[in-house]
């Protein structure tokens, strides 16, 4: 265990604040004979979601102040899932050189999650891609359009139910003939 | 499964002008218009992929692609006469291609260049459009992935020979054969998505 990966700290301030073992930092993955791997990740239901996220940029002992990545997961077909969407939180400490991953899984219907980009301005583009691909959406986002497919796509390609082929979406574009052009 | 409708083009009372000023006219358009054009093209490059490092590798010393004329790439539409689709193409790019292909030149050409640009290649995807020609004319397809410059060259040598023709009436066209064009009445493109699948 290294310094980038050495949250001990980080529990022992999300504990204090929230109560011993509310959110408690598990392994982000799982080696070959069960080693746990020294990554950590801490789940956060939406309706917690801004709080603990802003706790984890302000508290001095967490200061994660960079937000390094925002991904979404569909988890349809996923052995031992319960939920159906992951939102992924990629947060980096430049202070305390560390790195924390937070997952916030919401589900069908209207699966959404509070915006933060009120706390991490990089965040807008990331959610807009996340909505775009995955059709989560992000409450209090000040411009949640489509970022990749154009207007009135329609579908979110990236869910896992959705064909590989697309639902016909490329099908109506203009023709452009020798003549009319 | 849709019926191609075809049916035989009904030839018009201009079609039907039977002198020998005719071949004559021709004869200078191939000899002295189309000669000298075809020596001459200029492409526009729209390389997307890995089709354009061997579009750029055509274009330099080696194989030098200056020995048909069409070494002035410009990347102005507006200066163009050739246009090279090299790679895959998004749909989101589609209407890029199309306007850059209208703002091209008249007398223009168009080389898909690849299996992505011609047919989309392995993306078979949502997201990659399955030929350009579902969208736009094409005149040359060149097979490969990517295409070798040899193969490149083969195709500017195909258009070639096709600009030697431009403005060339064929004998058919000029009254003569069997006065019979098979033309066909399905547009291209414009099919829903059911058709599309059960052809």
């Amino acid at each position: 265990m290294n310094s980038t990966t050495d949250v001990t700290q980080v529990s022992a301030a999300l504990d204090e604040r929230f109560g011993a073992g509310k959110y408690r930092l598990e392994s982000l993955v799982t080696y070959a004979r069960g080693v746990a791997g020294d990554q950590k990740y801490v789940r956060v239901p939406p309706a917690e979601l801004l709080e603990v996220m802003r706790f984890l940029r302000d508290d001095p002992r967490c200061l994660f102040e960079q937000l390094c990545d925002l991904t979404g997961v569909d988890y349809l077909k996923f052995p031992k899932a319960r939920d159906r969407y992951g939102v992924n939180y990629s947060l980096l400490s430049l202070t305390h050189n560390r790195r924390l991953w937070v997952k916030c899984l919401v589900n069908d219907p209207d699966p959404a999650v509070p915006s933060v980009t009120g706390i991490w301005q990089g965040a807008d583009w990331l959610e807009r891609e996340v909505y775009d691909l995955f059709g989560v959406r992000f409450e209090g986002h000040p411009d949640l359009r489509r970022i990749m497919t154009w207007e009135g796509f329609g579908s979110y390609p990236l869910r896992k139910d959705y064909p590989l082929r697309g639902k016909g979406e490329r099908e109506n574009y203009p023709v452009v003939t020798r003549e009319s052009a | 499964m849709v019926k191609a409708d075809y049916a035989p083009h009904t030839m018009t009372g201009d079609d039907v002008a039977l002198t020998r000023l005719d071949a004559i006219v021709d004869f200078v358009r191939k000899q002295a218009v189309n000669w000298p054009r075809k020596f001459s093209l200029w492409p526009m490059p729209f390389a997307t992929a890995c089709c354009g490092i061997e579009l750029m590798a055509t274009g330099a010393s080696r194989y030098d692609i200056a020995r048909f004329g069409a070494e002035a790439m410009r990347f102005s539409p507006r200066q163009c006469d050739l246009m090279i689709v090299a790679g895959r193409v998004a749909i989101k790019m589609m209407p890029v291609l199309q306007r850059i292909y209208q703002q091209m030149t008249e007398p223009k050409w168009v080389i898909s260049m690849g299996a992505c640009a011609s047919s989309g290649g392995v993306f078979d995807t949502y997201a990659v459009v399955q030929g350009v020609d579902q969208f736009m004319p094409v005149d040359v397809y060149v097979p490969g992935c990517p295409p070798r410059p040899e193969t490149l060259l083969e195709g500017v040598m195909a258009i070639q020979r096709i600009v030697e023709q431009d403005g060339i009436r064929t004998s058919v066209q000029r009254g003569r054969g069997l006065r019979m064009v098979v033309q066909p009445k399905v547009q291209i493109g414009t099919t829903i998505r059911e058709e599309t699948t059960t052809r």
